[in-house]
């Protein structure tokens, strides 16, 4: 590993974007020499972790190095420069994207997301390769993924969360200063909590679609992975905005959502639902959670109960609605025009059947089936329609709580990381990880994950819930917290 | 032999003549090179989003009002989902169970002459949808090409009630349909092209009885095929019933070689397409302002043309419908009458619908390519008018005009001599010399053969070289020979 030289002024890898951006802009370091550390500790770490599953030192390097030119030329915003790592399910030019699938295990994109053209085209940030996930973002744990496990930096022997578990053992083993994530039923948050890190799910509609990946199309959104409030705050300001290519995008003034971070939180309202508080979470889990909220009333929030009366519907309801989007989001990959074929088949449908058998794993596999059945003749009232009712109760379930309080709070999964293959037998027990997160994208609200402790030695993940837009505010919450505390400094040991 | 009654429903796919395709920016002409005019949206790449032409919605609105149907405040995207190689997303997006059309109907008008009779079709729905792209199955050594430049060019898919008892009937729709979605503007109504075609649902049953079983019979390009296609298919389910089976509810193909309709696939094996609401397009919401602005452009309606060119110009209700078939035939005729006067719309309507169409027809041209303007035919109407030509020497001028002898009636008459001779004197003259010419004539008409005359009034036409008024030359002639 290149060590950083001498005229490095910090611990560049454990810099904030923030001390990042002044350092490049001070010249106190160029954007090829961070990216070279990093890349050099991914040469040195992925494989133990398999955080990415795609590097191209060539390119990095070439965009380092006109990000450097922007930087000699004054032409570059506060972000320009500073590496990042790229979910694998955002389409980037020239890149393979593969979204963890054997079905996409050759597709190079031919077009950039919006997402990566506003921050690596415009902010001029610098992909340092695309991380691996759960195939399609379909899991939790990252066990679903055509290209391995990933590990959790914390503890080789346990899962990272998913589905963008990549980005998050990436951001936690300093091999990225921060990263890209998606969430479509806890994605980002989860995985975060589990890693230690700092992660943050818009406002559906916030954060463009277009090139990612669609799972669920209703329920996707993407947003930052990092370590800290602040960070993710800086990453949102260059991902966020209407994109007329999304029609679900939504045309709003641009916001700087770092703007409040520093708002004191005397008088903050803070619910606590009550059916996040009962059985069903870890103690450990439960009492840093417990800790969390003393601290917040320390910096002058006031704690009120509230209920979400319809949030044990949440996973049901989930698991009707996703895999119903899911299963024909997915019938593109036929093996007509891109992607795996399979290499040998008879007629027409024998050619479909065999290259999907042979290019969707078990989890992408038991979905479509799912997604396919409850949409399908005679069914569709009894499940669809019937998931969408419920669905709208959930949402009216948070509206009604945010008439007694700002923001919800809670834990982000009932337990911290589980062991690798511990649950994988176990589609059910494996969808209750995500018992917390689930209900948020239902309801489209914005949703954050925090480091609030440890459980056992393993990073404890408080969660906070947001109204519509109020991605500022759960900033600025997650901000003040931080300040006060130090969870989100913690670094695995074992990992350097 | 027994009474049965056909009903016949049809559904038609009008391609919207919009510049770019329903949910992505690529080109919609036809004829390109395979492959040239798909986007990364329309070959269904990872990751790409549909985001809706508002000029396809226009076309929708503009047919909506057109037929007086209710135009949805808000209607919904559904995908419909199969696989199929030239179906590049696995589904197709369409509208479901809200459509942007609901309602309205087309008068037209069935057969011609004193069998003549208007009959009103009532419309279901019309709902906008993409299509799919083409599978080639020749040139390839046993494999398929696809060629993706059609898919996500959009169409109207416009349904009617099962109103229809002939395919007379069919056909008078669809050529009223064909027609209308031109009118507007919204369809070329390119039928080789494969911007209108026509699926015709169709049944039989005893008059009073329930609907019978139907079978659809898909993709008719041509007003033939449908006639050809129905007529088949009906007498084929009348012997099937009449014989003691069963209609079997299918979907079936016309061959126009053998002029035969055959089975493609039954009810069994129909799709489960699974539709549900497109989870990446929001409802569309079509606001009061937006139909005012489609409503502001419409061109005056066939109907209301119709009802004008009766009421307004005293034509028949069969030559009204004919002039408003189609916008080119209206706009020729309503530039002919501006020349000719309003007086004579009777004879502008003959010539443009006889003369000047049997004319076009004879030459296989469309009346865009006719090389007597509508200025040019309302002049030489007016010259009828005033007695200055006789309708013979009238068709002449129209020939000459044809041939480009010269830039106006009056023109070809002065370069040609053709004024028609009304000097009741110069007829006289020559009146007198036919007769002091051909006394046997004279003979055989005073003996009571009535043909004699006509003989005579020949030959007078003949000295005066055709010019001479007719009515003036029958009445000198049974004036002298009477004296």
């Amino acid at each position: 590993m290149a060590e950083p030289g001498p005229r490095l002024p910090m611990n560049m890898i454990n810099a904030s974007l923030k001390e990042l951006s002044q350092a490049l802009a001070a010249k106190q370091v160029s954007s090829v020499e961070l990216t070279t550390l990093f890349l050099d500790r991914i040469d040195r770490l992925n494989p133990q972790i398999n955080a990415f599953v795609t590097v191209d030192r060539d390119k990095s390097l070439k965009a380092a190095a006109a990000a450097d030119a922007r930087i000699a030329a004054g032409q570059f915003g506060p972000l320009t420069g500073i590496p990042l790592a790229q979910k694998d399910i955002f389409c980037a030019e020239g890149w393979r994207t593969t979204c963890g699938s054997k079905m996409l295990e050759n597709f190079v994109a031919p077009y950039d997301a919006t997402v990566v053209r506003k921050l690596e085209g415009e902010a001029g940030m610098v992909s340092l390769g695309k991380t691996n996930m759960d195939e399609f973002a379909m899991g939790s744990s990252n066990e679903n993924s055509y290209f391995g496990a990933v590990k959790n930096p914390w503890a080789l022997d346990r899962v990272p969360g998913g589905s963008s578990g990549g980005s998050a053992a990436a951001v936690a083993a300093r091999l990225a200063p921060i990263a890209t994530g998606t969430d479509t039923g806890g994605s980002i948050r989860q995985p975060a909590a589990m890693c230690g890190l700092t992660g943050l799910k818009p406002t559906y509609g916030v954060v463009s679609r277009y090139g990612m990946i669609a799972y669920a199309s209703s329920l996707d959104q993407g947003g930052p992975m990092g370590r800290s409030a602040e960070d993710c705050a800086l990453l949102l300001n260059a991902m966020a905005g209407f994109d007329e290519r999304d029609s679900t995008s939504l045309e709003r003034p641009a916001e700087d959502y770092a703007r409040d971070l520093d708002k004191p939180l005397a008088g903050l309202r803070v619910g606590l639902p009550k059916e996040f508080f009962a059985a069903g979470c870890d103690a450990g889990v439960m009492a840093a959670v417990q800790g969390a909220i003393r601290e917040l009333e320390k910096l002058g929030a006031t704690m009120v109960e509230v209920s979400l009366p319809n949030s044990h519907l949440s996973v049901p309801a989930y698991y009707v609605i996703a895999p119903a989007e899911a299963s024909s989001n997915l019938s593109r990959y036929d093996g007509v025009r891109y992607g795996y074929r399979a290499p040998e088949y008879g007629n027409l449908d024998d050619m479909y059947m065999k290259t999907r058998a042979q290019g969707f794993g078990a989890e992408v596999k038991r979905r479509i089936l799912v997604g396919a059945y409850v949409l399908s003749h005679g069914y569709y009232d009894a499940y669809y329609l019937q998931a969408q009712r419920i669905r709208r109760l959930i949402a009216n379930d948070f509206v009604a709580a945010f008439n007694e309080c700002d923001v919800i709070l809670g834990p982000t999964a009932p337990s911290t990381a589980f062991r690798i293959g511990e649950k994988s037998s176990d589609p059910v027990q494996m969808y209750l990880s995500d018992i917390y997160t689930i209900a948020v994208n239902l309801a489209g609200l914005p949703g954050m994950a925090l480091p609030c402790g440890f459980a056992d030695g393993l990073p404890v993940g408080l969660q906070l819930i947001g109204n519509y837009f109020a991605e500022a505010r759960l900033l600025n919450v997650a901000h003040r917290f931080q300040q006060a505390t130090d969870w989100h400094t913690q670094q695995p040991e074992g990992i350097a | 032999m027994s009474q049965w009654e056909v009903v016949i429903g049809i559904e038609t796919h009008a391609q919207l003549a919009t510049v770019s395709k329903i949910f992505s920016g690529a080109s919609t002409a036809f004829g390109a090179e395979p492959n040239t005019q798909a986007c990364a949206v329309d070959l269904a790449l990872p990751g790409v989003l549909p985001v809706l032409n508002r000029k396809a919605v226009d076309c929708a609105i503009r047919f909506g009002l057109a037929i007086g149907a209710e135009v949805a405040a808000k209607s919904v995207f559904a995908r419909k989902n199969y696989f199929y190689p030239d179906l590049p997303k696995g589904y197709q997006i369409s509208q479901f169970e809200l459509p942007v059309v609901v309602g309205g109907a087309i008068t037209v008008q069935v057969g011609s002459g004193d069998k003549a009779y208007e009959k009103t079709i009532n419309l279901t729905r019309a709902h906008l949808e993409e299509d799919a792209g083409k599978s080639l199955h020749e040139d390839f050594h046993g494999k398929s090409g696809i060629d993706l430049n059609r898919a996500g060019t959009p169409l109207l898919e416009i349904v009617t009630e099962p109103d229809m008892r002939s395919s007379d009937e069919a056909v008078a729709y669809a050529r009223a349909l064909h027609a209308l979605v031109r009118w507007i503007g919204i369809c070329d109504g390119n039928m080789q092209e494969g911007s209108f075609r026509c699926d015709a649902n169709v049944s039989v049953r005893r008059p009073g009885q329930p609907f019978g079983t139907r079978r659809e019979i898909k993709n008719l390009n041509s007003f033939r095929f449908l006639k050809e296609a129905i007529d088949f298919e009906v007498q084929w389910q009348i012997n099937e019933i009449e014989e003691g089976r069963k209609i079997q509810q299918a979907t079936v193909l016309f061959d126009p070689d053998s002029g035969e309709t055959r089975t493609m696939r039954t009810k069994e094996d129909a799709h489960d397409y699974r539709y549900f609401p497109d989870p990446d397009l929001l409802p569309l919401v079509i606001s009061r302002d937006w139909m005012a602005r489609v409503r502001s452009e419409l061109p005056e309606l066939p109907g209301q043309m119709r009802q004008r060119f009766v009421e307004q110009l005293g034509l028949s209700a069969y030559d009204a419908t004919t002039l408003t078939a189609s916008q080119e035939i209206a706009e020729f005729f309503e530039s002919t009458v501006k020349i000719a006067g309003a007086a004579n719309a009777k004879p502008c309507a003959n010539w443009v619908m006889v003369d000047l169409a049997a004319r076009l027809n004879k030459e296989g041209k469309e009346l865009a390519e006719s090389p007597v303007s509508a200025a040019q035919l309302g002049g030489l109407i007016l010259r009828i008018a005033d007695n200055t030509l006789s309708n013979n020497i009238a068709k002449k001028v129209f020939e000459a005009l044809w041939n480009g002898e010269g830039a106006s009636a009056d023109e070809v008459i002065e370069k040609q001599g053709l004024k028609q001779i009304t000097d009741s004197g110069a007829i006289e003259k020559l009146v007198d010399e036919v007769l002091a010419a051909n006394p046997g004539n004279v003979a055989e008409y005073k003996a009571g053969k009535e043909k004699a005359f006509n003989a005579l009034v020949g030959q007078v036409m003949k000295a005066a070289k055709g010019k001479a008024n007719p009515q003036q030359v029958n009445d000198l002639l049974k004036a002298k020979l009477a004296g």
